[in-house]
């Protein structure tokens, strides 16, 4: 091969100049997405941060929900969370693990595969109608807490199980040879080593999943979430206040409600998100620590 | 010496879909013996090696006709786990599983249901010595498998195939990714276990198979070109495509 008809190679500093430009454009880029949700977290204190006490998060709205607490609203989001994980997460992680380790390749599968991906693009208003359908009329739930954290649960339920699928897949193959070459079954194979290696990533799914059901406000509109409720909920077939619903409500629906309470209303749903995710976070660093390879 | 074979494969035809990767091949292993089998790369010797412990039957796609026995008894006759820990597999690259030293070869004993702390103490010591590990890691047993060197943790994975006690062994060009002096360490250790345990090796070290196989097989393109004890075969090939590999002409 002559050495001589070589690549033409662009002189270093042009080089050099190129690689400063791109570095420089990603980080452009990732400062225009940052700005936006620090502004709205850093806007929402500001705004909020007065309304905040230990009589606002623990007693109930008065005079129409322009004084008082929100505990009823915080309560109810817990207890909305709470059943729809009850019911998604088992289910989806279940569904993921037959789908990476059972399902296998084939046009059922995928066809399985696709509308599950689909049913996570479906707009939640959407998934409140099914709900409003099937478990407050067909199911004869009611409109309560039950109803409203399975339709909660139904809409996390995709990503969940398309979660679950990835993380199971990406702990290598060759594990689950070695596992099946000394005599461990498919199940043993999958609790004793892909599960466990899984974990993470399987709940940074479910962690998205509960921030997504603590913020969102239509799959409860229909199916589980009171307008004004000042008590607490004691069973699944009560209705109850929720945060997202509450905020909604402040923001328009009732007249004379001071900036405060609105935005410490909001306040409070982005520390109710922020503790679930600090929790699951701090798990995910717990379960990560020991798995490398 | 006719003893009955240890391990005997008849009339093995195994293919991918439509793709016949061994075919109609009918050998077999003797017993407290090492049984090399050489030839190229694509020649179908680990796609009949997943035979003799039916891991083949857990890859999509693949099928297989013909008998495996073990101690004249066929092998889909025998549960699966079972056979498993009669029949013990070391794979070409090392996969220590993402837990501790002691974790890795404890667990197959533990699947077993091994509870006692000293009976696993125990095993977990002696595969790791068998395996010629125990030195390099007695200290550091709850380290992660997964931080050993190449070399210590194929070890490794051979002291895990030696925690069922297999009657057994198969080996998959275990050499393929570790340093020389390993690979004869291995090799010595091989040659002790024999007195214990049948071993099959694959190879495509024709030195490796000549230094420690008690019989040779040749196989190309999935056919069994021809076996005999490993001298001879060395020596007197009868078939020229043999002589041609052995040589060096190809492969």
């Amino acid at each position: 091969m002559p050495t001589d008809a070589a690549l033409p190679i662009e002189p270093l500093e042009a080089r050099h100049r190129r690689q400063s430009v791109v570095e420089l454009a990603l980080a452009a880029a990732t400062a225009l997405a940052a700005i936006p949700a620090l502004a709205i977290v850093a806007f929402i204190v500001y705004k909020g941060a007065p309304a905040i006490s230990w009589a606002f998060l623990t007693e109930m709205p008065v005079s129409g929900m322009t004084k008082g607490g929100i505990q009823p609203a915080i309560v109810g989001t817990l207890w909305l969370v709470g059943v729809s994980l009850l019911f998604s997460v088992p289910v989806g992680i279940l569904a993921g693990m037959y789908l990476s380790e059972y399902a296998g390749e084939s046009r059922l599968s995928r066809i399985v595969d696709l509308a599950i991906v689909n049913l996570a693009g479906v707009p939640s208003i959407v998934h409140a109608l099914f709900g409003l359908g099937a478990f407050v009329l067909f199911l004869d739930f009611g409109t309560s807490i039950l109803s409203g954290g399975l339709t909660l649960g139904v809409m996390t339920l995709p990503v969940i199980i398309t979660s679950t699928k990835a993380a199971m897949q990406s702990v290598p193959h060759n594990f689950r040879v070695a596992c099946w070459n000394l005599g461990a079954s498919r199940w043993q194979t999958i609790w004793h080593v892909v599960l466990p290696n899984a974990l993470p990533g399987i709940l940074t799914g479910v962690i998205l999943q509960v921030s997504r059901a603590a913020g969102e406000t239509a799959p409860v509109l229909f199916t589980g979430a009171a307008f004004y409720l000042p008590i607490l909920p004691t069973t699944v077939w009560d209705q109850t206040m929720a945060l997202s619903m509450h905020v909604f409500a402040l923001v328009t629906q009732v007249p004379n409600v001071s900036e405060e309470l609105k935005y410490g209303t909001a306040l409070v749903l982005l520390g109710v998100v922020l503790c679930f995710n600090s929790f699951a976070i701090v798990l995910r660093l717990y379960l990560r620590r020991n798995r490398r390879w | 010496m006719v003893a009955e074979p240890h391990v005997q494969i008849e009339g093995l035809t195994l293919s991918y879909g439509p793709r016949a990767v061994v075919k109609n091949v009918t050998l077999s292993a003797p017993r407290n013996g090492i049984l090399g089998i050489v030839g190229p790369a694509g020649s179908g010797k680990s796609s009949m090696l997943t035979c003799l412990n039916r891991t083949i039957e857990l890859t999509p796609g693949a099928s297989y006709t013909g008998t495996v026995r073990l101690d004249g008894q066929d092998v889909r006759s025998l549960e699966a786990s079972d056979l498993r820990r009669r029949v013990a597999m070391v794979l070409p690259l090392p996969v220590g599983l993402p837990m501790s030293v002691y974790d890795n070869v404890a667990f197959a004993p533990r699947l077993a249901g091994v509870r006692r702390k000293t009976e696993l103490d125990e095993i977990v010591e002696r595969c790791i010595t068998q395996a010629a590990l125990w030195d390099e890691v007695k200290d550091r047993l709850d380290m992660l498998g997964t931080r050993l060197s190449g070399g210590q943790q194929q070890r490794l994975t051979l002291a895990r195939a030696l925690s069922t006690d297999p009657e057994v062994l198969c080996l998959d060009e275990f050499s393929i990714a570790i340093d020389p002096v390993t690979t004869m360490r291995i090799e010595a250790v091989l040659t002790e276990l024999k007195e214990r345990m049948t071993i099959v090796l694959v190879t495509n070290l024709l030195m490796q198979a000549r230094r420690i196989a008690d019989v040779t097989a040749f196989m190309l393109n999935g056919e069994l070109i021809e076996a005999g004890p490993t001298g001879d075969l060395f020596v007197f090939a009868r078939d020229k495509r043999t002589n041609d590999y052995l040589a060096g002409k190809f492969g």
